[in-house]
């Protein structure tokens, strides 16, 4: 039989006892195991021996083998802790330029964090005032609708609230909350527009909403009762007693029966007044609609299950009643679903109906914060690798140290324990600086978007103190971490005789590695930057297929247009007038069903209700036919439609020819209508969207207007400013609210320009760390070279080779970094984001290279600075000290 | 105290060590015990019992000589000491007066 190969029992279990056994009974165990080990590799085998050796090294983890507890010895140790601390401050100090770009690295990324930090607290702060807060569930119906993959809506019908009442087994409290409750409250003279929701009184059983006046019990119970809260009752009955008192709202009059204290920020949902249920039962008295199982849009139903209840089995029963409710309906299949309070605000996107967004409370998908935390992540891990770059390169200065602690008996874990306690050291320092920077920064994020104010305040907490110092202690660990590692590999001979072991050139690619990581990050960043503005300028500058310069819309707020239209039309810098309904192009849709000849065959198309002048003021090219002909006053006459040519390719009609299609009839809603002009296809949607079928019909007296007004003026805030003093003879109450088309379109886009911005801060931080570690590695190098340079130069060296000697280095790990940045952002653009854009204009390799440019430009200043310092510099100064 | 009375795996380990003499050491014994006892003895176990008999004072080790085999690690011999030799003659003869009461007349059938 040949010789068998040497079977060596792991190495790794052998550490392992070694790590926790006595050290007086380590040898004559391992021993016994090893021969054990190689009985059994005779017997049955090496690779289960190796099985048995572990199992056994762990089974050996006993109370008579085990080793006092680590951190004993680290008490023992506390003395050297005064030491570390002493040789890591000196270190710091001796080292200026290195410490500063340590710690001003390190606070600028570590205030990143910081912000997230902050941000992260507060959203996860949302709802925990309440008492029942835990227990406390939202309904989510899952609704398909027509075969039509359903979504998750948060909404649900008044009936499902009811059914649960009624039927469900396991809960103490069940309350209705009805959406958009909203008119103008009258006191007196005294008038406030006062937004708010319809409830039960089981509500306040549910949350805990203090009540500071009246009886929470019966509050909400009969009809016409209004709670107020604090703020709204003061506001409307200044100093007096507001409990009793009459409220008319519109036409109807409400009696306060309570006043409670105003709802907290960080709440999910946000009101004004509250106003009895049983006040919509009773208005609604005679809409069959109300009680459907299918009106499911506007309705919350929050749930609070007894306690220790078997939520499993609340499901079951929900999906019982569904299943049962389901089965009167044809077309319509609704599930419901339950949702913890904690997950309403960072959880997952749910649908919600008319009443715009925002309506429902503030909200965050996790995957945000995900993508959020991953960029500070990359921005910290480069300040990181800053640190671990410098120290390890500058390793040869600490030598000597090393040595000495080794010689006198400093173990590894005491080596690597001093690195990591000034790791932490210098990132605590950068703590306090990018908590300055923290301090200065928080109300840039705040003010970033409208949505930020209403959805976090990043007031200091505790618990967000505690949170810094931690994840800055983690972040200090993981700076420290390699060169800790490092150090302690370092063996004392080598150490004194200061000569770094061979293995410390391995470092040197290891550094290279980390620098191209560091700019390929910070390229990706900056042109991402750079492309993602690009296009959104794009995205603004789009030709939506209309024309929304210096448009002016004002919306009505339920006043009649004519006052308003009249005078405006008197106004010289308005030069021309249009009414419609809803503003297209920024993401307001108005569906209707349209069918043609075949009475199946419908089909979704999105409409407006537009005047005579719309079209010409927009500048909507038609392609057949002509502008209304009639003019009819009430919704029941209308009788003609504009159509873009999709609708006419969707249908087929006049075998897709728009000039043919002029008289053909449609049906929209129910109603025949005669097709009067074919428009061009234009952006009816936001450009995400394609393009798809939209009619047009005639604004009619009795729906809601949006007056456009299209504006010749040098002076516009004056001209603004005239228009509002007119409002304000209409309508004293409500604020004048208008806003330029072009605006608008900037404001629905709003959330890229929210993500370029912060794209763009990380990647100018990126940046400033990315360039002080270069510099600081630049420094380095020439600083050890120097000696190097001057022999160079005494033999003839010219101060071009020179410089390309010292930079060389540099540009080819930036070069490195540029091939493979520039091909992810490019490939991450075309693959991942623009695909979401039909409409998108090509990237192109201008926004590409402009931030490599950037970046060239900084490291090369940076470079030259340095090695062109070196390469001036006297010979004869630097080689006549030995 | 329980510390005063031999268990009978402690017995029996103490009795191994002595028959080794100068081989005892904890994989021997554990061999010797399996082969003798009929039933696979576990070396966690036998390591265990070692630790407490040094603990009580009735065994003693040292460390041995250094060997290519067992990956170069030392074997640990023990032996036994006077309070160990005490006890397992104590235990002896307590046995032996009992086995002494037992009238020969119940073997009779076996």
């Amino acid at each position: 039989m040949k010789e068998q190969r040497q079977h060596n029992p792991p190495a790794w279990a052998q550490r392992f006892i070694a790590w926790y056994c006595k050290p007086g009974l380590v040898e004559d165990l391992i021993g016994d195991l090893n021969e054990y080990f190689e009985r059994n590799v005779r017997t049955i085998g090496p690779r289960r021996a190796k099985l048995i050796y572990v199992i056994d090294a762990l089974k050996f983890f006993r109370s008579y083998t085990v080793r006092k507890p680590i951190l004993v010895n680290f008490f023992i140790n506390r003395i050297m802790i005064g030491s570390y601390i002493k040789t890591s401050s000196r270190n710091l100090m001796r080292n200026k330029l290195f410490s500063s770009i340590n710690i001003i690295g390190l606070a600028i990324s570590m205030s990143v964090g910081l912000l997230l930090i902050a941000f992260v607290l507060d959203l996860r702060s949302y709802d925990r005032f309440n008492k029942n807060g835990k227990r406390i569930y939202r309904i989510t119906n899952v609704a398909t609708f027509k075969g039509e993959q359903g979504g998750r809506y948060a909404t649900t019908s008044v009936k499902t609230g009811r059914l649960i009442r009624e039927k469900i087994k396991g809960i103490e409290e069940v309350a209705i909350l009805r959406n958009n409750f909203s008119g103008d409250a009258q006191v007196g003279d005294n008038i406030l527009p006062i937004k708010g929701f319809w409830a039960e009184p089981s509500l306040f059983r549910i949350f805990t909403f203090p009540m500071l006046e009246g009886n929470p019990a019966t509050a909400l119970k009969d009809p016409y009762s209004i709670v107020l809260t604090e703020t709204a009752a003061r506001k409307l009955f200044g100093s007096q007693d507001a409990l009793g008192r009459m409220i008319r709202l519109d036409t109807l009059n409400y009696q306060v029966t309570g006043v409670m204290k105003d709802v907290p920020f960080f709440s999910h949902i946000s009101f004004e007044a509250l106003v009895s249920l049983s006040t919509a039962e009773q208005l609604k008295r005679n809409d069959k609609n109300f009680e459907k199982w299918t009106n499911m849009w506007s309705n919350l139903v929050y749930l609070l299950p007894s306690e220790n209840a078997d939520m499993a089995s609340i499901q079951s029963q929900l999906n019982a009643i569904a299943k049962e409710e389901n089965l009167a309906e044809k077309d319509t299949r609704i599930q419901l679903g339950l949702l913890p309070l904690y997950n309403i605000v960072v959880g997952e996107n749910l649908r919600q109906s008319e009443g715009g967004p925002g309506s429902l409370g503030p909200h965050m998908p996790p995957v945000v914060l995900w993508i959020l935390g991953g960029l500070a992540f990359v921005v910290i891990l480069s300040a990181c690798f800053n640190y671990t770059n410098l120290s390890i390169a500058r390793a040869m200065r600490r030598l000597k140290e090393i040595g000495l602690r080794k010689a006198i008996g400093a173990g590894k874990s005491q080596i690597w324990q001093q690195f990591l306690a000034e790791a932490v050291m210098i990132s605590l320092i950068a703590l306090l600086l990018s908590f300055f920077l923290f301090l200065v920064l928080r109300p840039q994020l705040i003010n970033l978007a409208p949505e930020m104010q209403r959805t976090v305040k990043l007031e200091l907490s505790p618990a967000m103190i505690v949170s810094f110092i931690v994840f800055s202690v983690t972040v200090g660990v993981i700076a420290g971490f390699m060169p800790a590692i490092f150090f302690s590999k370092v063996s004392a001979i080598n150490a004194l005789r200061n000569v770094l072991p061979v293995k410390a050139f391995k470092h040197v690619t290891l550094r290279r590695a980390l620098v191209v990581i560091q700019y390929t990050a910070t390229l990706i960043f900056i042109t991402t930057t750079a492309v993602g503005y690009v296009q959104y300028k794009n995205i603004l500058a789009f030709d939506l297929g209309f024309n929304t310069q210096n448009i002016l819309n004002i919306y009505m707020q339920g006043n009649k247009p004519d006052v308003l239209l009249n005078e405006l039309g008197g106004m010289p810098q308005v030069t021309a007038l249009s009414r419609s309904f809803i503003v297209t192009g920024v993401g307001n849709y108005w569906g209707g069903n349209m069918k043609y000849k075949d009475s199946h065959d419908s089909a979704l198309v999105m409409t407006n209700h537009i005047d005579e002048n719309y079209l010409p003021l927009h500048g909507y090219k038609l392609v057949a036919g002509g502008n209304f002909i009639s003019r009819p006053a009430t919704a029941e006459a209308v009788s003609e439609v504009i159509v873009n040519e999709q609708v006419v390719k969707r249908f087929n009609i006049g075998s897709n020819k728009p000039r043919k299609a002029i008289g053909e009839q449609i049906i929209l809603n129910g109603r025949k209508m005669t097709i009067v002009g074919v428009m061009q296809d234009f952006h009816y949607g936001k450009i995400d969207n394609l393009i798809g079928p939209v009619a047009f019909t005639f604004w009619t007296p009795g729906e809601g207007a949006i007056i456009n007004a299209k504006i010749q003026s040098d002076d516009m805030p004056a001209t603004i400013a005239s228009i509002e003093s007119e409002w304000k003879k209409i309508d004293p109450i409500h604020p004048f609210k208008a806003e330029f088309y072009d605006q608008a379109i900037e404001d629905a886009y709003n959330e890229f320009s929210t993500m370029i911005k912060i794209i763009g801060f990380l990647s100018l931080l990126a940046i400033s760390i990315a360039s002080m570690g270069l510099f600081g590695m630049v420094v380095f190098t020439t600083e050890t070279r120097l000696k190097e340079i001057s022999i160079r130069k005494v033999m003839g060296a010219s101060f071009g080779n020179l410089v390309y000697l010292l930079g060389r280095n540099f540009l080819v790990l930036l070069s490195i970094s540029a091939f493979i940045a520039l091909p992810v952002t490019y490939l991450f653009f075309e693959n991942v984001v623009l695909i979401n854009f039909p409409y998108h204009t090509p990237v192109k390799a201008a926004e590409l290279f402009a931030g490599l440019l950037a970046v060239l430009v900084i490291a090369i200043i940076m470079i030259g600075s340095q090695t062109m310092k070196a390469a001036g510099s006297n010979p004869v100064e630097v080689l006549k000290s030995e | 105290m329980k510390g005063s009375n031999l268990g009978e795996f402690e017995e029996l380990v103490l009795l191994t060590i002595a028959a080794l003499m100068n081989e005892a050491y904890s994989v021997a014994i554990c061999d010797e015990l399996s082969r003798h006892t009929d039933r696979s003895v576990k070396l966690g176990v036998v390591h265990a019992v070692l630790n407490r008999l040094e603990e009580k004072g009735l065994v003693k080790s040292q460390l041995g000589e250094a060997t290519k085999t067992r990956g170069g690690k030392r074997k640990r011999f023990y032996e036994l000491t006077m309070p160990g030799k005490t006890a397992l003659i104590r235990a002896k003869s307590m046995r032996d007066q009992l086995w002494n009461m037992i009238p020969s007349l119940i073997w009779k059938n076996l």
